[in-house]
């Protein structure tokens, strides 16, 4: 009888709390909470490069940033394609940790160029299911460069899953390099893995 | 070599561009999964070309590009401090661009862009000491439209046409290749200077594209020895920036959406 009693006034005071607790409809995503994760995630990005870091450090905190903002799992998905949907689960999680990796390097080593650069987010717009913030990245001696970043919550948070550099967009050429990549392994995942823990 | 004489050498060119952009291609049309048209029926020629390329850049462009980037011109600059001799030939070749730059953009119609080409053209040649120096854009706040006879072409309403690889010039598609051709011949500088003035200009533009290559060097070598088919990669970069640059991208990408990577059941 006490630990019933017990139980239910545990159970009133989770519902008081719930109830004090600001609801969230199920990820409300809007213009405004894109715009913010992009900030967000930008001023991460140049405390890293700004750091003076060694690179191989860099490359760790720039993954853990992507890992943070960007929704991991539709990106590698989709950079793996068809392939994708017959992966076993355990030797896709593998993969997905090590693409994670590669694009830490990969794109790490590029960023390193943005030393004394700014990106200024301009603005953000709804499209189709999901939400395109606009920046633009002033790189030294270099005509601005248009930045756009796909936003959506699909996933269950707020992530972006594309980013478009002057029209060169992230998920198709990395679809096309991952497709050559396991093309190269004669289709075996594991094998890719392996090659992309080496890659970037 | 003279202007006159000049001429029927580029006119060959560009009949031959021409015949290469009207032969009947046969036009497999692939896509991308993300809806990027890859229009390629040339690809085993293309990828010989690229081959050639390859080599080129790493045993000439690349070790130059380097002996010229290792006068610190990499490292991060401040805005304020005075630009390096790389930047400066840049800068003057690209100045020499804009009058052909300007006579595209009337011939699209957009004279705005052509004005501000030609004003950019004025100032950078007079208080910029020919170009050395970009006043225009510092002091100014007028920045380069850049434009050439390939985007005249699309916005005619010329098809893109198949994708080439064209030997040391590197990507292209048949309308951009005559648009090369016809950029040469129409450009109002070879026009009203001497063959040996007019020879200057065309190396001191050949030194700013070369300039280009060792400032974003990184990338370059990044796509052609980092990728695992630096072929489709640089075709896939270069279509997209190039579609984006003349507003012919197609339509986005939803990867929530791809039934061939995500199972639509599960969601």
């Amino acid at each position: 009888m006490r630990t019933d009693r017990r139980g239910f006034l545990g159970l009133i005071a989770c519902v008081g709390v719930a109830a004090v607790l600001p609801w969230r409809p199920a990820h409300a995503l809007d213009a405004n909470g894109a715009h913010a994760l992009i900030d967000r995630s930008l001023e991460e990005v140049y405390q890293v490069i700004n750091s003076g870091q060694p690179a191989a450090q860099m490359y760790q905190q720039f993954e853990a940033i992507f890992a943070r903002y960007a929704d991991v799992d539709v990106i590698a998905r989709s950079a793996l394609g068809p392939a994708a949907r017959q992966a076993d689960a355990a030797e896709f999680a593998a993969y997905r940790q090590a693409f994670q990796g590669y694009v830490g390097r990969k794109y790490g080593a590029r960023f390193r160029e943005f030393i004394g650069s700014r990106i200024e987010v301009t603005g953000a717009r709804p499209l189709k299911s999901f939400f395109a913030v606009t920046s633009v990245a002033h790189l030294n001696g270099r005509a601005p460069m248009e930045v756009e970043w796909h936003v959506s919550n699909r996933s269950g948070q707020d992530l972006y899953f594309n980013i478009i550099i002057e029209g060169v967009n992230m998920l198709a050429s990395e679809r096309a390099e991952i497709g050559a990549m396991l093309a190269r392994e004669r289709g075996s995942l594991p094998a890719l893995t392996a090659a992309l823990q080496q890659a970037g | 070599m003279t202007v006159s004489h000049r001429r029927p050498i580029l006119s060959v060119l560009l009949a031959c561009a021409l015949l290469a952009a009207c032969s009947p291609a046969p036009a497999p049309q692939t896509a991308t999964p993300q809806g990027i048209d890859i229009n390629d029926p040339f690809e085993a020629q293309n990828r010989r070309v690229h081959a050639f390329n390859k080599g080129l850049d790493a045993r000439v462009i690349a070790p130059v590009a380097n002996r010229l980037r290792g006068s610190g011109e990499r490292a991060p600059r401040d805005p304020d401090a005075p630009i390096g001799p790389l930047q400066m030939v840049i800068n003057a070749g690209r100045n020499l661009s804009l009058p052909v730059k300007s006579v595209n953009g009337l011939l699209q119609g957009r004279p705005r862009d052509a004005g501000a080409n030609l004003t950019r053209f004025a100032v950078n040649s007079t208080v910029g000491l020919g170009g050395i120096f970009d006043p225009a854009t510092d002091s100014f706040g007028l920045s380069e439209r850049d434009t050439d006879f390939g985007e005249t072409l699309a916005v005619w309403g010329v098809p893109e046409g198949a994708y080439l690889e064209l030997p040391v010039l590197g990507p292209s598609t048949q309308r951009d290749a005559v648009g090369q051709v016809v950029d040469l011949l129409i450009d109002p500088l070879y026009h009203l200077l001497d063959g040996r003035e007019a020879g200057a200009v065309f190396g001191l533009r050949v030194a700013s594209k070369a300039g280009d290559r060792a400032r974003f060097g990184d990338t370059v070598d990044g796509i052609l020895r980092g990728s695992a088919d630096s072929y489709a990669q640089t075709r896939l970069i270069w279509l997209m920036n190039r579609r984006h640059d003349l507003g012919e991208s197609g339509d986005d990408y939803d990867p929530y959406d791809d039934a061939q990577v995500l199972d639509p059941y599960e969601n």
